[in-house]
């Protein structure tokens, strides 16, 4: 399904994006006219549903005239602006940050970043094997979902979903300071204890796997997940009147998890419990 | 808003009194009272009224850990209740700070500096094994009173110093922490003595062991004046009141030409004030040297308001204490610059965002602000010119990052005090979202000689590590570095000096010839900063003092964006590696600095990172350090 967005037209702001001239709807920011010229600039704290942190910085560019470089995902397209996308400089950073996230942090299922990796050929052992890293234990405290800190590049994604962003619920928040800054629920209690209402929006955004389905994590553990052999169907949520788009994730006849299309114009990707989670009726066979 | 509390952890009777006294008790079970009557069942208020109210967080953490020492669950909880906050976002604000604690600790917290000036004159930490076992020692960045080096700071929780009036008991506003009267008249429920606070500088084993036994009776600080070595030169402008005047006395600071500026500020008009700021070419002196000119006539110029004010006087900068001398030696000083600017930007409120560890400018501070209000030249009607205008302070918590300019915002409305992407520059979008100019307390105390007809404008630089004559100098723009630290009394073998604090650069005692401007020092390749002049001698080891401050930047990082939050850890790591390698031994992982650092500098979201590696850098190619 494809929402179509209805607002006012925008007026088009025009700039070079590396030596061609394009014109892009007042607003979009260099991300969106990068996206519309077909370049593929990297991202991780990005998403289509919320308003982007630009905390990774894997998404620099040049701006001519600028002091430092610029995260594409934030910056707002300005007329007559000179961008460049792929110089040594981006390149450079792009490639060192993916060395220190790499270093410090299991991205074993972040979508991409082992392509990025390749691309940028950066060499996240060169730090040497004592390089710090977050050495967190999964937290496995309610039947529903993990969250493995370990995985976390703190991109405050779930922090905005739970928040004001989406859900309003506020369970959880940034914790402690640099290196040592974590998700946290309030005195690091565990979910059950916290003020999570368990709608799961966090896992939908999640760009890391640091937040997954119970069932997912298992399945891993066991060395049975499988994503090429999942189909992913999108239905309607049958619970309550709101009408909810939920999309099944089946492998072997089992759902194992649900997300929901982040372009549904009522909902963008979010749920209830309910929808995420109550599915286990379908399988009473 | 859908806040849970947790029902397990209950606020003890102190912990209750402490907030209340701060925000007033609660009105409803809504917001805290005890119970809830069935007629309050009936309905919910006060949600909306008590968000408004979220920039009080700060002020609430700071009053329980006052009394308490540390913030318990039940604490943070009543103060969630009170302020409609979300345990976890105060749990996050109160974890990102280092003067506070969730964990249980003594009520006596002796924070003993470990940086570079106090590191350079021996340091306090080993000192510190004399204190007893009632005290928690913490190790703390530079505490700002690097001219006493080797520093110390002790604070010991208690009764709130609010107390102190109620018992009619007048405190000496330079010694605003200290309750000096034994025993009587306690506030009801407690036991524990009054908070109190004592500043060891320099800091041996007795100045120690007297002032953690008994913080009242530890021996005064020597006054501000005594930190400046040129006090009674006729050319001090800056200064020339620091050690003169009484900074208690209002009456005192108007017969040494107080609040004359304020007067012609008045009679120009804001236009004219900024105008005259414009002409005097004055740039910023909190480290950036931005036009202070332009930034106002871009605050007063939005359409959006109201428009703030903000003072940074977090000077958290290792080696600075230039803001503290300003500030403890001629406070009014600082409240008339700030209503002049207040007047200029068209703004009715300013903050004055002060770091947490400085107690004796926070008590002159406060005193002069109630002596203004009282004589009408802050409130409703300053000077009877019908422009309303008032100054609230706000302490900091231990965090070097709160003195970037956006970061303040942030830390001053409840918020983890994480720097936001520029733009909307503060001038847009500042405090609260509205236009708001923030300056430096230097910046802001040399609108005073402009205004009152001064040409020739000065710096101050803050001299310190291994020189005779550590202090505050006051000179004009353009005399040499070689100048200035034969006025400090150089040591026989310098080795190097360190210019611009932590973010600053080193240079040798062959380029001494640098003019101390901010384009001179441009050209040389290094920066005035907030005016650092940290020298050194050779009995320093080079190593140690860059891995300072590698781990300072690693300390201090908000932890918000990449490149700073893991670059600064594998700095560190790469320095520890080299510490005593020389040569192609230290190749590779100099290499590996280089690298990381460049990212740092064009990646990072902020002014931390991107200056993070600065020194060591300049280290390395200036002083081959590890050659
Ligand atoms: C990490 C960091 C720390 C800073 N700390 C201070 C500070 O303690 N005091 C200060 O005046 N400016 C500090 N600044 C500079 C401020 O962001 C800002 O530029 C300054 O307060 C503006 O005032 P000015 O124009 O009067 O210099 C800091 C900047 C950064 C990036
Ligand atoms: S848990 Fe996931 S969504 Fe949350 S900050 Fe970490 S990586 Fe981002
Ligand atoms: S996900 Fe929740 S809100 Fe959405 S339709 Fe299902 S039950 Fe209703
Ligand atoms: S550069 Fe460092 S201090 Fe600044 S925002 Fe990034 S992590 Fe925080
Ligand atoms: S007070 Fe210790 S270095 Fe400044």
């Amino acid at each position: 399904m494809t929402a179509i967005p209805l607002h006012m037209p925008r007026r088009l702001v025009e700039f070079t994006l590396d030596g061609q001239e394009v014109r892009v709807p007042e607003g979009d920011t260099i991300l969106d006219a990068c996206r519309a010229a077909g370049k593929d600039i990297p991202t991780l704290c990005q998403g289509d549903t919320l308003t982007p942190k630009n905390a990774c910085r894997v998404c620099v560019v040049e701006v001519e005239g600028a002091r430092t470089l610029a995260p594409a995902c934030s910056r707002r397209a300005e007329p007559g602006m000179t961008v460049l996308t792929d110089t040594e400089r981006a390149r450079h950073s792009r490639k060192v940050v993916l060395e220190l996230l790499a270093s410090s942090t299991d991205l074993s299922t972040t979508p991409r970043a082992a392509e990025w990796i390749k691309e940028y050929e950066a060499k996240p052992d060169r730090f040497g094997p004592d390089a710090a890293r977050l050495n967190e234990e999964p937290k496995i405290d309610n039947d529903l979902y993990v969250r493995d800190y370990d995985k976390c590049i703190l991109c405050y994604k779930c922090v905005d979903a739970c928040g004001d962003q989406w859900q309003n619920t506020f369970a959880i928040a940034v914790a402690g300071r640099g290196f040592d800054a974590r998700i946290s629920t309030e005195h690091d209690a565990p979910l059950t204890d916290s003020a999570c209402v368990y709608c799961g929006n966090c896992i939908e955004v999640c760009p890391t796997g640091a937040l997954s389905f119970k069932s997912e994590f298992d399945m891993r553990a066991a060395g049975t997940w499988d994503e090429s052999a999942q189909t992913e169907t999108t239905t309607v949520c049958a619970y309550c009147g709101v009408g909810c788009n939920l999309t099944l994730h089946v492998q072997e006849n089992e759902i194992v998890k649900v997300t929901s299309p982040h372009d549904n114009p009522v909902t963008h990707g979010n749920l209830c419990i309910k929808g995420r989670f109550g599915y286990q009726h379908v399988q009473q066979r | 808003m859908d806040l849970k509390f947790t029902d397990t952890a209950k606020a003890t009777d102190e912990e209750r009194d402490a907030v209340d006294a701060l925000l007033g008790a609660p009105g409803t079970g809504w917001e805290g009272g005890t119970g809830r009557s069935s007629d309050e069942l009936r309905w919910a208020r006060g949600g909306a009224a008590a968000r408004e109210r979220r920039d009080l967080l700060l002020p609430a953490l700071h009053a329980v850990n006052d009394r308490v020492g540390w913030l318990s669950e039940g604490a943070l909880d009543y103060i969630c209740r009170r302020l409609t906050v979300p345990p976890a976002e105060a749990y996050g604000v109160a974890t990102f700070y280092s003067m506070f604690s969730v964990r249980p600790r003594p009520a006596k917290v002796l924070h003993v500096c470990t940086d570079l000036a106090c590191a350079a004159r021996g340091g306090s930490l080993s000192a510190a094994d004399a204190v007893g076992p009632d005290v928690s020692v913490q190790p703390s960045p530079c505490l700002g009173l690097c001219e006493r080096a080797p520093a110390a700071l002790l604070v010991r929780a208690g009764r709130s110093p609010s107390a102190r009036g109620a018992e009619g008991t007048e405190g000496d506003p330079a010694r605003p922490a200290l309750d000096g009267q034994g025993g009587s008249g306690r506030s009801p429920g407690e036991g524990r003595p009054a908070h109190a606070t004592a500043v060891v500088a320099p800091a041996t084993p007795t100045a120690l062991v007297a002032a953690t036994t008994d913080p009242e009776r530890a021996p005064a600080e020597p006054s501000a004046g005594a930190a400046v070595p040129q006090a009674g030169d006729p050319a001090l402008t800056l200064l020339a009141r620091v050690g003169v005047v009484d900074p208690a006395s209002l009456d005192d600071y108007r017969a040494h030409g107080g609040y004359a500026a304020l007067r012609r500020a008045f009679a120009l008009g804001p236009a004219g004030v900024i105008r005259e700021v414009t002409d005097a070419g004055l740039l910023g002196r909190g480290g950036a040297a931005f036009p202070t000119g332009r930034k106002w006539q871009a605050t007063a110029s939005q359409a959006d308001h109201p428009h703030y004010l903000v003072c940074n006087a977090d000077e958290s900068e290792p080696g600075t204490f230039k803001d503290r001398v300003l500030m403890e030696g001629d406070p009014f000083a600082l409240i008339e610059a700030m209503t002049i600017a207040g007047y200029a930007i068209g703004a009715h409120q300013g903050f004055l965002y002060l770091r947490g560890e400085y107690p004796r400018a926070l008590g002159l501070l406060e005193n002069a602000i109630a002596s203004a209000r009282a004589r009408g030249l802050l409130g409703e009607d300053v000077l009877g010119q019908g422009y309303a205008f008032d100054i609230e302070i706000r302490r900091g918590a231990g965090a070097y990052i709160c003195g970037e300019e956006t970061a303040i915002f942030n830390s001053i409305e409840g918020y983890r005090g994480e720097p936001r992407t520029k733009p909307p520059f503060p001038v847009e979008k500042g405090l609260f979202g509205k236009p708001t100019a923030v300056n430096n307390v230097e910046t802001l105390v040399n609108v005073l000689p402009i205004l009152n007809g001064r040409t020739e404008e000065t710096k101050l630089f803050c001299l310190s590590g291994n020189v005779a004559r550590p202090g505050i100098y006051e000179l004009p723009f353009g005399v040499t570095l070689r100048e200035l630290i034969e006025l400090a009394g150089p040591p026989d073998r310098m080795r190097a000096v360190l210019l611009g604090g932590a973010a600053g650069s080193f240079v040798r005692p062959d380029e001494l010839d640098i003019p101390l401007t901010f384009e001179g020092t441009r050209a040389a390749g290094t920066t005035l900063g907030s005016g650092v002049v940290l020298v050194l001698d050779d009995t320093v080891e080079l190593p140690r003092v860059l891995l300072r401050i590698a781990e300072f930047f690693r300390d201090e990082s908000c932890g918000q964006c990449v490149p700073c939050r893991v670059g600064t850890v594998r700095q560190e790591e790469a320095l520890h590696r080299i510490k005593d390698r020389t040569g192609a031994d230290a190749a590779g992982d100099i290499a590996l600095l280089r690298e990381v650092g460049a990212a740092m500098r064009d990646a990072s979201i902020c002014g931390l990172g991107q200056t993070a590696w600065n020194a060591v850098e300049s280290a390395i190619d200036r002083l081959g350090a590890y050659e």
